[in-house]
């Protein structure tokens, strides 16, 4: 599974630091390291929609307060 | 608002915002030849002797401003006539010497070289004199003056001399293309090559990232420049050019004080790696210290590999204030990953061949990089963003000395002291441009505020220190 979070300006001052580092750390948690390859963009062009965060080409809206929550239903539930 | 310091600028700008406009057109190889009557119109001359001198000089330009003499691998070129032959007379007694008893011109010269006539006015002995320029500094009247050129004044690391035909000629072996001369030429008689049409022909290639996204990295500077706008709106601007996105170079920057800091702790001693200037004149001229030149990528190649590296369809333009990157980028190790380099200048001349009047645009934002990324741009920002990468690292025991070079003449001081070994410093930060990047020659402005805006921005970034700034990129 590929996971990229737009580290671009706009969604960087909505919080993909703390987006990314939750996920990192989720999926050091859920030891799915060899699973999940986790990678960064600058701009998917969908400013309005920050944090944007891909799985496998879809896109998601995150914030660092709904990271945990999709986290569990579209990375761990979708490979469990 | 004025957008230059000189008015040489402006008229390079002219030549430039036109070639780029009929680039775009796809109008450039049939309107070449209209170019420099459009630029000098009418039959009164308003620079030369007659409008006929004054196009053919613009014809030079235009040929600079589509890459210049590909013969040439110098960034930076003469346009021989349009050098005016300044008089190269050294150091000279004017009429101002008022033959006084102090004599203060003979003491201080330690050739010999002054002499008195009989009216006990003094005299340069050409033979003796070594261009120390110690007598024009203490005379009571400045009745000494220097007649050296502007372009040779300006270039101290000796590569300009005179020719036969006495017009400037550039020696590539010890050129670093930092620019000094292009800037300081009242006659801009020197000129960097532009690399503006390679960027336009990946703008319109790209169609607005069907093809493949391209990608503007910003230098830091650009935060004392267009001045008579907001950043946000110039970032606005060059994705209206067509570029997919903005990235700092600031973060390369954080990337590199990191790395450099770990490096400096592991090897005891290291020159900096991120000003090209400062490290082809180590090149040229200190080759015997070129051991000591960080291994790291400079932050643009730094920051550009890691686009290409997590894109695989980027392509990437930088933008800044410097004509030294322009020859950078011809390098084989960082060729990969930049495909041209743009200076300010030639980002104003593209926006209004564009008519894009960055004023009216809404403010877009800019923010990847920490603070200490940001402050790269002036002098002594690189020098404290190694301190802090140290301190982040956990390798403060490593206790940093650095020698903060403004300028390529402190450069040369401080690599002199170190071929000597009696430099007391362990870090030699070089900034081949006066104050750092945002003295670079290919400013629009340069400007006493410069400083303090560089600092501002670097206040106003979200990340505070550097490893925060990079997490994101791991």
């Amino acid at each position: 599974m590929k996971v990229t979070v737009c580290i671009g300006s706009s969604c960087h001052l909505k919080g993909s630091r703390q987006v990314v580092e939750q996920l990192q750390h989720q999926i050091s948690m859920n030891d799915l390291k060899d699973s999940v390859e986790l990678g960064g963009t600058f701009c998917m062009g969908k400013c309005q929609q920050g944090v944007c965060v891909t799985v496998d080409d879809k896109c998601f809206s995150v914030t660092p307060e709904t990271v945990s929550e999709f986290f569990r239903t579209e990375i761990l539930e979708k490979l469990t | 608002m004025r957008k230059f310091d000189t008015k040489i600028q402006h008229l390079k700008y002219k030549v430039l915002r036109e070639v780029a406009r009929q680039a775009w057109n796809d109008t450039l190889y049939d309107n070449l030849l209209d170019i420099p009557k459009l630029i000098v119109p009418g039959k009164v001359p308003t620079m030369r002797c007659c409008v006929y001198k004054e196009r053919a000089i613009v014809s030079e330009r235009v040929k600079l401003a589509m890459g210049g003499n590909k013969e040439n691998p110098n960034v930076i070129e003469v346009i021989d006539i349009a050098c005016d032959e300044c008089p190269v007379g050294g150091y000279e007694v004017t009429n101002a010497c008022r033959g006084c008893l102090a004599h203060r011109c003979e003491d201080v010269c330690r050739f010999g070289a002054i002499t008195f006539d009989r009216d006990h006015a003094a005299h340069i002995d050409k033979s003796k004199c070594r261009e120390c320029g110690q007598c024009a500094k203490v005379c009571p009247y400045t009745a000494i003056v220097s007649r050296k050129r502007p372009c040779q004044n300006a270039c101290k690391v000796k590569a300009i001399s005179m020719n036969e035909n006495k017009a400037a000629t550039i020696d590539n072996d010890k050129c670093i293309s930092c620019g000094a001369c292009v800037y300081q030429c009242p006659f801009g008689a020197i000129m960097d090559k532009s690399f503006m049409l390679n960027a336009v022909d990946l703008l319109k290639k790209s169609s607005e990232g069907r093809n493949y996204k391209l990608y503007a990295v910003v230098a830091p500077s650009i935060s004392s420049q267009f001045t008579y706008a907001k950043l946000g709106q110039v970032i606005t601007g060059i994705k209206e050019l067509g570029f997919h996105t903005v990235v700092e170079a600031a973060l390369g920057a954080d990337m590199v004080a990191l790395a450099e800091s770990k490096e400096l702790a592991e090897k005891g001693f290291l020159t900096s790696s991120c000003c090209p200037a400062f490290v082809e004149y180590i090149h040229k001229s200190f080759l015997e210290l070129e051991p000591f030149v960080s291994h790291n990528l400079s932050p643009m190649a730094a920051i550009a590999k890691y686009i290409k590296e997590t894109d695989e369809n980027a392509k990437v333009i930088f933008i800044g204030p410097c004509t030294a990157k322009k020859a950078e980028v011809q390098k084989e190790s960082v060729k990969p990953y930049v495909d041209a380099a743009l200076t300010f200048e030639e980002l104003q001349a593209l926006f209004d061949s564009r008519d894009i009047d960055i004023t009216t645009l809404e403010q877009g934002v800019l923010d990847n990089a920490s603070y200490f990324g940001r402050i790269f741009a002036r002098c002594g920002g690189l020098s404290d963003a190694v301190a802090e990468g140290l301190k982040e690292q956990g390798l403060d025991s490593f206790e940093l000395k650095s020698c903060s070079c403004d300028g390529i003449e402190a450069c040369r001081t401080a690599l002199i002291k170190k071929s000597k070994n009696l430099l007391d410093a362990n870090f030699i930060e070089g900034m081949a441009c006066s104050g750092g990047c945002i003295g670079g020659a290919g400013c629009l402005t340069h400007g006493a505020k410069s400083k303090s805006d560089v600092d501002k921005y670097g206040n106003e970034a979200m990340e505070k220190n550097i490893s925060d700034a990079v997490s994101v990129l791991k």
